[in-house]
């Protein structure tokens, strides 16, 4: 019998957002607030030369100015490779990097004192793309960087024997992609309060997915012990992976309020937000694919040269992802991966939703579709003959435990009539499949500690209110929803009893944040685990009020009832009181530490590990214009393997999101540069898809039931992106018979690649 | 720097007598002045959508108005919708129907559509679509904010006949 679970929920603070009451960080006001503006530098890299704020500081209404010498203690979200710092210590590295910050009475004087800052830079040479960056640099972006070069990760892997099985393959294709870099676009600007107290106490609040991180980044940077900072995260308006790094402006606002010991604001504007980027690396990929007799992909070759943009972020883990992500659905026993991550002077990249997998998915998918073309065989087909069954180990060592991907091919194919329609549609009109594959949270924790990865408190006292405590990060993906559910579930209660607090470092457990697709399987593991215990004692207050016992009540609608005799039963607030008798309010804890030791020894074999996985398969029908060439998608069949749906309105509501992020990146979204400016800083320019673009989706919801998820739940925020991009390419085609290996497909780029096969053909022609 | 000027603005039915720049943009005022950060800042520049408001029930964006073109105006916002202290049905169908995810973008397209509807009682998906396009939503694909705007029009149509 299920109370909460698998029914759609709206989410819990729905109205809070529907009213306007909701409160984000630009929202909060404190008393003799300050307002913090950055100096940003001009240059895409040089030598800070001169740096004066004297002037700057002598402004009436000014009260604290900042450079990078106060602060020159490096952080970064990985604790490998901390790169970063709050402001340009000796040099800037990207046009828009810190230069110096001012704290002063309104926006207007901070402004003026900005304009009287004099910087002197010695420019040096600008390393723009990932090619200029693997050369010998004159000039390295980052000291100690391998070889004299820009490069920051570098990873080679072989599973099996990649040579050999490509020797003995019946078709062999390759293909050379590039993707230009795409970034999160939310709607909230990042924006963040720092308040160093009376009390030598620092409080900042910020607009946050990782409250952990940015607490741990800020001790560094600060030069404080972490109990003395408290982190709060307001209501967060939309994030996608742009707000999961601990970032220099947090950084700044601290430092400006530590030195005039009053609040201060930074909120940035919409090209501020650009510059601070933090999206999906530009990258260019090089695969080459087999497949044997049968259909069976005998290899996969993957080479990834990926544009990190200034700083490491979450970097190394993106030059794992691009490789090891993957290593499923398919069996694929011989894989060979070279992946390079350089240092650019451009905006960072760093995590964007499907972090490291979006591109080089895109590339399987599609050159798996060539090879299918080439053995003139279904690409359903295909892939049903290649996944990965259920409970198996990768050859890399990934322990795939639940696995619904047939099951989300057969009902895709079903629903789309793919048979029906696939390469027998008229010219212009194609349909196009795609698989993906996504963890649910990582296996490890970025800091080695022994710490749970999640920590639930619950508290209930004779009011009959259950207070949920857990630093997940509600960032409007439904998380609190989540947890009330999590909780109400063992308890039988109605979600109105339930209050969750998620966003105050002193008053709520750790819990790593709201990345990598962990928060469903994590903290609602661990929001189970101590609504349980509470369920033990109500069961046990209850046995003491009947004389029945204690192992034989369920609870459900709020009341706890004897199973083999329903007419013995007490209310929730019968035995609550029961239990808070001679004791006091009643408190629990859950936790989830992490899947039992899992995966391979060898360098790098962490990466891409997860307790569980979660698996799709979508179908695209997109018509061609046959004059403008403009691609539209006009049907999206989406189907996923979340385990669980805890939530199935929540579930369709992140995998409609997903199309749509990931529609925008097949067919219009860019981060254009120039010398490394960016062109487009602004949400006209940055074009997204549009109410009118964005296609029907028929979701298809899949339970494959995962063994360790809470009831059966792994993630659905992810991996949903995956398969929208390569299945429009191969609808695309399948519609018109040109193979785009650019992102994004424009109708220039549609256009240019028929001509070119127009070209080709006649050349043919004409040998012939 | 300009200096201020005394204005009178009708917000949400209630009169403020304030102190505001000619170059004043109505968004500042109505966050800064007036406390009503249900109004968001999303760009300041026409772009996204987010700072919606209603200047005499039509859709205006509040970053590129001046305060003193609100004189003499009924300016309502977000936080003004309810109707006899209920919740505006919008407001109620953008939760129940997972219009809003993130919620910052949500004030800014509920204004957008109400005035919509207060036009075209009736609209088909693809109006409810062009009307809602000068806003932007980064987290829903817009499905279920078209599903909330269709889901109210739909209620009214049956009540009303």
């Amino acid at each position: 019998m299920s109370n909460t679970i698998g029914k759609p929920i709206p989410l819990i603070d729905g109205l809070k957002k529907t009213t306007g009451e909701g409160v984000y960080t630009d929202d909060i006001k404190l008393p003799n607030m300050l307002v913090g503006k950055i100096l940003r530098s001009p240059h895409a890299h040089a030598r800070l030369k001169r740096l004066d704020t004297s002037k700057a500081e002598q402004l009436p209404g000014v009260h604290a100015v900042v450079t990078g010498r106060e602060a020159p203690h490096t952080f970064g979200v990985l604790p490998i490779s901390e790169d970063e710092t709050a402001l340009a210590v000796d040099k800037v590295i990207f046009i828009g990097d810190n230069v110096a910050a001012v704290a002063a009475d309104d926006e207007e004087i901070a402004l003026q004192a900005l304009r009287l800052i004099e910087v002197e830079y010695e420019v040096l040479p600008v390393y723009r793309k990932f090619e200029d960056s693997v050369r010998p640099a004159a000039e390295a972006i980052h000291p100690g960087t391998g070889n004299g070069t820009n490069i920051h990760k570098e990873v080679r892997q072989e599973f099996g024997e990649v040579a050999a099985a490509r020797a003995r393959s019946r078709h062999v294709k390759s293909a050379s992609y590039d993707f230009v870099g795409v970034t999160h676009a939310f709607t909230e600007p990042h924006c963040v309060i720092a308040h160093y107290d009376a009390d030598d106490r620092m409080t900042v609040w910020s607009a946050q997915q990782v409250p952990h991180y940015l607490h741990r980044a800020l001790a560094r940077v600060l030069q404080m012990p972490m109990h003395r900072i408290r982190v709060i995260r307001p209501m967060v308006g939309g994030a996608f992976g742009g707000k999961s790094d601990p970032f220099p402006h947090e950084m700044v606002a601290a430092l400006l309020s530590r030195k005039c010991r009053r609040p201060v604001k930074i909120l940035f504007d919409r090209e501020e937000v650009f510059l601070s980027n933090h999206g999906r690396h530009p990258t260019h990929t090089e695969i080459a694919m087999g497949l044997d007799e049968a259909g069976r992909i005998t290899f996969l070759d993957l080479q990834a040269q990926i544009d990190g943009g200034a700083w490491g972020s979450f970097g190394v883990v993106t030059t794992y992802y691009n490789g090891v992500l993957n290593m499923g659905p398919y069996v694929i026993n011989n894989f060979r991966y070279h992946g390079r991550r350089a240092y650019t002077n451009k905006p960072p990249s760093g995590a964007m939703r499907g972090h490291g997998a979006v591109n080089s998915r895109f590339a399987v998918e599609t050159l798996l579709d060539e090879l299918c073309e080439a053995a003139r065989l279904d690409p359903c087909d295909v892939r049903l003959n290649n996944l990965l069954p259920a409970n198996c180990t990768t050859a890399n060592g990934f322990r795939i435990t639940s696995n619904g991907t047939r099951e989300c091919i057969l009902r895709a194919r079903q629903a789309s009539e793919w048979d029906r329609k696939f390469r027998k549609l008229p010219f212009g009109r194609g349909v196009g499949v795609a698989c993906g594959f996504y963890i649910s949270g990582s296996a490890h924790r970025i800091h080695f500690n022994d710490l749970p990865q999640s920590t639930v408190h619950l508290k209930i006292d004779m009011d009959g209110g259950i207070t949920v405590h857990c630093l997940a990060a509600e960032i409007g993906q439904g998380s609190d929803t989540m947890l009330a559910q999590c909780v109400a579930e063992p308890l039988g209660v109605s979600l109105d009893r339930i209050r969750v607090f998620s966003n105050d470092s002193d008053a709520d457990p750790i819990d790593l944040g709201s990345y990598s697709s962990r928060v469903t399987f994590m903290a609602g593991n661990a929001a189970r685990e101590a609504a349980l215990q509470i369920r033990a004692k109500l069961v046990q207050a209850a046995h003491a009020l009947t004389g029945y016992p204690a192992e034989g009540f369920v609870l459900a609608n709020e009341e706890i009832i004897y199973q083999r005799d329903p007419r013995v039963r007490v209310t929730f607030m019968q035995a609550l009181e029961k239990a808070l008798a001679n004791n006091g309010a009643l408190l629990a804890k859950g936790k989830y530490i992490g899947p039992p030791p899992i995966g391979g020894s060898f360098k790098g074999a962490r990466a891409g590990l997860s307790p569980s996985y979660s698996f799709q398969c979508y179908i695209a029908e997109v018509s061609v214009d046959t004059e403008t060439f403009e691609p539209r998608v006009e049907k999206v069949w989406a189907a996923h393997d979340c385990g669980r749906a805890l939530n199935p309105l929540a579930v369709q509501g992140q995998i409609e999101g997903c199309i749509h992020m990931g529609l925008g990146q097949a067919l219009m979204e860019e981060m254009v540069y120039n010398r490394g400016n960016v062109l487009n800083a602004n949400l006209l320019d940055y074009r997204t898809l549009t109410p009118r673009q964005m296609p029907p989706v028929e979701v298809i919801i899949v339970e494959s039931d995962d063994p360790e998820g809470p009831w059966g739940a792994k993630e659905a925020g992810e991996g949903p992106l995956l398969p929208i991009l390569p299945a429009v390419a191969n609808a695309i085609y399948d519609a018109i018979g040109v193979r785009l290996r650019s992102l994004p497909m424009t109708a220039d780029k549609i256009w240019k690649a028929m001509q070119d096969q127009q070209k080709s053909a006649r050349r043919q022609v004409a040998v012939l | 720097m300009p200096t201020k000027e005394i204005i009178t603005l009708r917000v949400n039915g209630s009169t403020h007598e304030l102190a505001v720049r000619p170059s004043d943009v109505l968004l500042d005022v109505l966050r800064e002045n007036l406390n009503l950060t249900g109004t968001k800042r999303g760009c300041d520049m026409g772009t996204c959508g987010c700072c919606t408001v209603h200047l005499d029930g039509e859709p205006r964006l509040a970053c590129l108005t001046l305060a003193l073109e609100a004189v003499g105006h009924e300016v309502r916002t977000i936080e003004g919708l309810k109707e006899e202290g209920l919740l505006h049905p919008l407001q109620r169908a953008f939760a129940e129907h997972g219009g809003s995810q993130c919620g910052f973008c949500t004030p800014g397209f509920i204004m957008t559509a109400a005035a919509f509807l207060a036009e075209n009682p009736r609209p088909s998906r693809a109006e409810i679509q062009e009307a809602i396009s000068g806003n932007l939503c980064r987290c829903t694909g817009y499905i279920k904010i078209v599903d909330a705007i269709a889901a109210v029009a739909e209620a009214r149509a049956a009540t009303t006949g």
